[in-house]
């Protein structure tokens, strides 16, 4: 069999089925996959480092419960690429900065431990804007990730390795986290499912932490049962993370193949205000498409929509600038020679971290500091309730939302590198779902006229998540 | 609103963040043009509401209470294992107080 032909078109399902029929051992598909890394990855940057030892090592894991007849985990053999802000035991974690350049966690993330359990072939680490800094990719201090679609293009942001090596077909499922659209606008950029489930249904202990009361882990898949499959197996409370739920886990791969005939789906119109129209007919096929399966599609309210942008990047730079304080040169592998104490931290922070992330923790400083504090950062967290409440009542009238996930589609490489209010414009219609911790996500559903992905963004109540993969799964079969 | 460089400076100084001349005037362009953009957040009245500092779910008080038992840690190797300067199983630092 020709790998480099087969290894894009690989699914979990497919993964699992050869190696059941022995059409191929976990070895020699690591092999394969690892060699095509190797040979494709210059094109987009996705990978940072290659864990090959680790990969072969679990691989021939697989194969040896294959020789004696034992059960396989979910996701035996499947290969998986982790964003690098994820650590992993023995394997760099740069989270895309010039400070953390050399840094080796001693642990691994719980999230990672449960997918390795469940058999999958961790095969490395994937490029991210520096911290998740960024809707582009372009802040990674390892240069930008081009979407694998269109190499002149960006593959959106922060999560932009983890969507492109599953565009490109150098993962077959991977990891990424989601603070105010980090998952689901490269997800829907490069063409591939993208989840941020409910906040505390994935244990963060390992994410290196950006924005504590938003941050989430969440999966990329080619469909959606295998970013179904992959959450699944990460989901439920975990002792090392007091923030995680203890909410019982469904069994998606099952409800999600229920009808959705008679289920309400809400149409935010405050969403396609402003909205350019080649991205708001594609969502509105998507929905006639899904009332042709017997939904039921209502306009709804979320009136504090406008207010997400002022309100997220209030909190989410607050919060940053607390936990980016850990990077002091003492710790963390990278320090800049001075005399004092305070002169080390100072050339230490000033020198590894890039423009991005310097500003973000200036705005976070400023914000929380005296004399601002209730003028920005309570203001902000009032507004947020007044986001969450939205949501509240309009889940109190539909099963789930459809919105855009983005304004546009993937733009050009430096295209707005150099204005950062605009960059944080492209994150309005993901932001409001971050700030409510409600679970959603990006399913493919079209091009737009230049022939650019398009993704339809599914949002549903706290721990809903099986209605939202059922909208998503019964939408990706009838398309 | 507008920072002046001086107000940039101080909350570097706060942040522990060394910022050149030209970063520090970029910063003052960007964080005002940032901070003239949330100002919009006045036009909502939020008297009367709470705020939200975190997602929070229906558990029982006790429920994030693990059970008290010894496990492994890190050994002291491991720990200082990334650490940018280190002997005898400490962290080193540039003297903090002067004799």
């Amino acid at each position: 069999m020709s790998w480099n032909m087969e290894i894009p078109k690989l699914s979990v399902r497919s993964v699992r089925d050869g190696l059941a029929s022995k059409a191929f051992s976990a070895s020699e598909l690591t092999h394969a996959a690892l060699d095509f890394v190797q040979a494709e990855n210059a094109k987009t940057n996705a990978y940072l480092t290659l864990a090959e030892d680790r990969a072969l090592a679990a691989a021939a894991h697989v194969d040896s419960m294959v020789a004696r007849g034992e059960p396989l985990g979910d996701l035996a053999g499947v290969p998986l690429g982790v964003k690098d802000v994820i650590v992993t035991r023995g394997v760099r974690t740069t989270c895309g900065s010039r400070i953390l350049e050399h840094y080796v966690p001693p642990y691994d993330a719980t999230a990672v431990t449960r997918l390795e359990d469940a058999g999958a072939i961790l095969l490395g680490k994937l490029n991210c804007d520096e911290f998740a800094m960024g809707s582009s990719t372009e802040n990674s201090a390892f240069g930008p990730v081009r979407n694998p679609l269109a190499p002149d293009r960006v593959p959106g942001g922060s999560s932009g390795g983890s969507a492109a090596a599953v565009a490109q077909g150098t993962a077959v499922v991977s990891l990424g986290s989601d603070t105010g659209g980090s998952i689901r606008q490269p997800a829907s950029f490069c063409g591939v499912v993208g989840v941020c489930p409910t906040y505390g249904r994935v244990s963060r202990y390992g994410l290196v932490a950006f924005a504590s009361s938003l941050d989430h882990i969440g999966p990329f898949g080619r469909n959606v049962e295998d970013a179904a499959t992959v959450l699944k197996v990460m989901a439920g409370n975990d002792e090392m993370d007091s923030t995680s739920a203890f909410a019982p886990v469904d069994d998606y791969q099952a409800l999600m193949k229920h009808s959705v005939r008679g289920l309400k789906l809400g149409l935010p119109k405050e969403y396609f205000e402003g909205l350019g129209a080649e991205t708001a007919d594609v969502i509105r096929t998507a929905a006639r498409r899904l009332e042709e399966l017997g939904c039921h599609i209502e306009e709804v309210s979320l009136p504090h929509t406008k207010y997400a942008l002022s309100c997220y990047y209030i909190i989410a730079t607050a919060e940053a600038s607390a936990n980016l304080a850990r990077y002091d040169g003492v710790r963390y592998t990278t320090r800049e020679p001075a005399e004092t104490l305070s002169d080390m931290y100072r050339e230490t922070r000033g020198a590894g971290f890039g423009a991005e992330v310097k500003r973000r923790i200036m705005l976070g400083t400023y914000v929380l500091s005296a004399g601002y504090y209730d003028a920005y950062y309570l203001k902000a967290q009032r507004v947020r309730s007044l986001v969450a409440q939205d949501f509240t009542r309009a889940f109190a009238r539909v099963d789930a939302l459809l919105a855009p996930v983005s304004p546009f589609p993937a733009f050009k490489l430096g295209e707005k590198i150099d204005d950062p209010l605009t960059m944080y414009l492209s994150d309005i219609y993901t932001l409001t779902g971050s700030l409510a911790g409600v679970p959603c996500m990006s399913v493919p559903c079209g091009l737009s006229p230049e022939g650019l992905p398009v993704g339809l963004q599914i949002l549903a109540r706290h721990f809903d998540e099986a209605t939202m993969f059922r909208v998503a799964w019964n939408y990706e079969q009838a398309r | 609103m507008k920072l002046t460089d001086e107000q940039v400076r101080y909350v570097a100084d706060l942040a522990n963040l060394r910022l050149t001349e030209d970063e520090t005037r970029r910063m003052s362009h960007d964080l005002g043009e940032i901070l003239t953009y949330v100002e919009e957040l006045d036009e909502l009245d939020t008297t009367s509401v709470d705020p939200m500092a975190q997602v929070l779910f229906d558990a029982d008080e006790v429920a994030t209470l693990r059970e008290d038992r010894p496990r492994d840690t890190l050994s002291n190797a491991e720990a200082l294992a990334n650490a940018s300067l280190s002997s005898a199983g400490y962290y080193k630092v540039p003297k903090v107080i002067e004799r």
